[in-house]
């Protein structure tokens, strides 16, 4: 929905500030470090991503999706990464991406629309924040450290209080992303409404381009992230929003391709920042997993535990850390989903932290204040 | 909802600048029976019926007329390159469909179709702008209310060129009148008796079938007599049989239209000195009495079926089928039955006059409730955009697609039912999402200078909520705020 072919053509000098069309003039910097959020909206499949295959229930339960792994070389004795995702392999091997398994927001519905709502501001539940957690973590750090969405508007995650860019295409043929943010917020408290818009929303995501143009688009977008936080007065912290993950119908065909478009940019991101790379991070995380079992059209549902992914050059990687709870029957929440055993903020805490040389306990309470969290996972990034 | 947010929204198609109902918002609605424009100034330059009725039949002529030149031309020497290549694949070779698209039949086709949709633009803008301009916003919801009761569908040829003259011609005159004359106004349009077949229904012991060649089909249509029945007046499942239908399509016969019956290209009474239009034949009409409803109906021929109709036009269950559609329509999808009674009392009481009908509908407090009872039908939504926009002009071309895409294309239902006027018609995803789109682009084009956080005070006053008066204070910019004000809860509701 928001990476567009037109990234390419407009470049750098579209990047305008939220709402208001002024270009945005950048002050130096405080810090060197970097991080990058990608968003995979729709619900990713962690499963068909990193797959359980050491699981005794995997095979049986994931039917036709397991396919994919026959022949995927294991990461460790008990996950195997989906066999596109070459890059991404290749920076597991130097080190440089670390898993965590089984992982979810304290969203246990399984709209989308609400479900990003927590996993971008943060909350205890739906609306319970009105901004951004990106947000409030540019609140902690230096004032000249500046934020900025790979977006036509600023995402939930990166909005509140400290202002924050955003790259604006030109007019789009359809409602542009901003309004569509209002929309939502005024159906807020009719029911009606809400149900129907959050219904419109995660349709508008299927029809994504994301993955479109063989991962043209994908590269451009990470190269266009790259540039917009090499710059010495550039910012510091992006948000890339990925959609299409939605995979309710023919899964494998379809996630094959967002995978690659997600191993291209991601490559296209490191290849861009160059040396910029060993001080960045990369977080990728999704609203929700999708069910265990294959559905009648060989896709997936809404589900609850997923995973989470880091990557960069400050990562403590080659490795997956999950508290794996099992696949099988008994082992799944409410019989169907993947049972999460970690919370996204959690990992997202332990990460940023170290990365920005936060104590952790600032950190959760201001990014996650809602959140009762399960302690931090250490060691996950380097300070 | 204030009374006069209802006056303006629920009863009215939305709020305009100088649309203020001042100190008694059922006196100004009831003011308005009496500012209704029969003729509004928007429909002034309209093709009337007769004409465009003139027009389809010359092109229907013309069409056979070429039809039988291309059947009766020697089949054209083949070219070199047309023998070369074997004549299964004739179809498939582009240079003959090419030449196929150009062909006198297939022009003419195309040419006739251009002129259909003329007529059907010209006339979904002057209903547009007539609606959105206009100052008796009431009256031209209800004259909506009644084409949408007497729906046609602008699916063929004929309705596509004829549709809105039955609104115009039919519908308008006697949104005031009597539910009696309305009816038969309708029956007798051009429009409808094209869009439900009547045109070319012809009884089974007419002359005109009699007479017919050997090998040639006629025979009776029951599409109108069993619409009549069901939709236009007495409802479905009221007693009526299949029996009373075929007997109703039979007195029926004969009721058809100049130059688009039956016979060569349906030419039939269409004489030069003739206006055009509704035209009752002998020739066609089934001869004899008939019984509808236990009651037997004398042949008099055109008027054997008007006296049906006059007895269907104030019948009980007509009563009550007309109640409750006026209910739903302003006290909500479930109707409150005592309103129902009320109005379908009135009915029978005043002999079908709608005004009648329309100020028990402004004095019942089942109309009064305070919480929205109507989702806007996306026709009810743009109307009020556009209102609400304060547009001036409606641009030909802008309307048709515009309706369109909202999801109702202005008169084709589809069906004779006409639109559901229940919100689950209308609450979709996808719905919502084209209003959003459309709201930005009506901004984009038209918004001006408004500012939305004022005029969301003036269009819904005393009535809209604290929530949405912060979003679109909230609002990036001033479009933005327009298009969100557009889409607000308060502006998807009545």
């Amino acid at each position: 929905m928001l990476t567009r072919r037109k990234f390419v053509a407009l470049g750098a000098s579209a990047i305008a500030t939220a709402g208001y069309g002024a270009p945005m003039a950048f002050a130096r910097a405080a810090t060197h470090r970097r991080l990058v959020f990608i968003i995979q909206r729709g619900a990713a499949d962690g499963l068909a991503t990193l797959a359980p295959v050491g699981d005794p229930a995997f095979l049986s339960q994931r039917g036709a999706l397991a396919r994919d792994f026959a022949s995927a070389p294991k990461l460790d004795s008990m996950f195997a990464l989906h066999p596109s995702l070459t890059g991404m392999r290749r920076l597991y091997d130097a080190k440089q991406a670390l898993f965590v398994h089984a992982v979810a927001s304290p969203y246990r519905e399984r709209s989308h629309f609400d479900g990003q709502n927590v996993l971008e501001t943060g909350g205890g539940s739906v609306n319970a924040l009105k901004d951004g957690w990106l947000n409030r973590l540019l609140s902690l750090l230096p004032p000249e450290d500046k934020g900025i969405a790979l977006a036509a508007t600023v995402p939930m995650a990166l909005r509140g209080p400290v202002p924050v860019a955003s790259y604006a295409p030109s007019t789009l043929p359809n409602a542009s992303q901003e309004l569509l943010t209002r929309v939502s917020d005024v159906y807020d408290a009719d029911p009606q409404l809400h149900a129907v818009w959050a219904e419109a929303i995660a349709t508008r995501m299927l029809t994504s381009d994301f993955a479109a143009g063989d991962g043209k688009n994908a590269a451009s977008t990470g190269a266009l992230a790259a540039k917009l936080l090499s710059a010495e007065d550039g910012a510091r912290i992006a948000m890339i929003e990925t959609s299409g993950w939605d995979t309710h119908a023919g899964q494998r065909g379809r996630l094959l391709a967002q995978l690659k478009a997600l191993d291209v940019l991601l490559a296209s991101l490191q290849q861009g920042l160059g040396a910029l790379w060993s001080d960045t991070l990369v977080i990728v995380a999704t609203e929700f997993g999708r069910t265990v079992k294959v559905n009648g059209t060989q896709g997936t549902d809404h589900g609850t535990g997923s995973m989470a992914m880091l990557f960069g050059g400050t990562v403590n990687g080659g490795r997956v850390v999950a508290d794996w709870p099992g696949l099988s029957d008994a082992a799944l929440y409410e019989g169907r989903d993947l049972k999460p055993t970690a919370g996204l903020d959690t990992v997202i805490t332990s990460a940023v932290a170290p990365h920005f040389d936060l104590t952790l306990q600032r950190a959760a309470a201001k990014l996650f204040p809602d959140v009762r969290s399960s302690g931090p996972i250490s060691n996950l990034v380097r300070g | 909802m204030s009374e006069t947010s209802i006056a303006l929204n629920r009863f009215g198609l939305g709020g305009r600048s100088g649309n203020d109902p001042g100190p008694d918002p059922r006196q100004w609605l009831l003011g308005q029976l009496g500012r209704f424009e029969v003729r509004p100034k928007a429909a002034g330059s309209l093709a009337p019926s007769g004409q465009i009725v003139g027009e389809l039949s010359t092109y229907q002529l013309t069409l056979l007329d070429l039809q039988r030149v291309e059947r009766e031309k020697p089949p054209s020497p083949p070219s070199s390159e047309m023998s070369a290549k074997p004549s299964v694949s004739k179809d498939a070779d582009s240079n003959y469909s090419q030449n196929a698209g150009n062909d006198p039949v297939n022009l003419h086709r195309r040419n006739g179709r251009l002129q259909a949709r003329t007529h059907y633009g010209l006339a979904v803008t002057a209903r547009t702008a007539t609606a959105v301009t206009g100052n008796a916003p009431f009256v031209e919801r209800l004259t909506h209310f009644w084409a949408n009761h007497f729906a046609v569908s602008a699916d063929k040829l004929e309705v596509l060129a004829l549709g809105g003259s039955l609104e115009f011609e039919a519908i308008r005159p006697h949104v005031l009148g009597k539910f009696r004359d309305m009816l038969f106004a309708v029956e007798q349009h051009p429009a409808m008796l094209l869009y439900l077949d009547q045109a070319q229904s012809v009884g089974a012991n007419s002359e005109m079938a009699q007479r017919a060649p050997h090998g040639v089909k006629l025979g009776l249509n029951e599409n109108l007599a069993r619409e009549i029945l069901e939709l236009h007046t007495l409802g479905v499942r009221t007693g009526y049989t299949q029996s009373d239908v075929t007997e109703f399509a039979r007195a029926l016969t004969g009721w058809t239209v100049t130059g688009l019956s039956v016979g060569r290209g349906g030419a039939f009474g269409s004489g030069t000195d003739q206006p055009k239009g509704f035209f009752f034949s002998t020739f066609l009409h089934e001869p004899g009495t008939r019984t509808i409803l236990g009651k037997s109906y004398n042949d008099f021929g055109e008027r054997q079926a008007t006296a049906v109709l006059e007895m269907l036009a104030t019948h009980p269950a007509t009563a009550n089928h007309i109640a409750t559609k006026l209910a739903r329509h302003f006290a909500g999808d479930d109707p409150p039955a005592p309103l129902v009674s009320r109005l379908a009392a009135a009915f029978l009481k005043s002999d079908g006059d709608l005004p009648t009908l329309y100020r028990v509908l402004v004095n019942s407090p089942e109309c009064w409730v305070k919480t929205p009872v109507k989702f806007k039908s996306p026709w009810e939504w743009a109307v009020s955009a556009l209102r609400a926009l304060d547009t001036q002009q409606i641009l030909a071309g802008d309307t048709v697609s515009l309706f369109a895409q909202l999801g109702q294309p202005v008169w084709r239902p589809g069906s004779p039912a006409g639109w559901d006027d229940v919100a689950s018609a209308w609450v979709g995803p996808d719905a919502i999402m084209r209003r959003v789109e459309a709201a930005q682009r009506m901004v984009q084009r038209q918004g001006g200078q408004m500012d939305a956080r004022a005029r969301a005070v003036e269009l819904f006053p005393g009535a809209l909520s604290e929530p949405t008066r912060r979003t679109i204070a909230a609002a990036g910019n001033p479009t933005e705020a327009l298009a969100l004000m557009l889409v607000t809860p308060e502006f998807m509701r009545r």
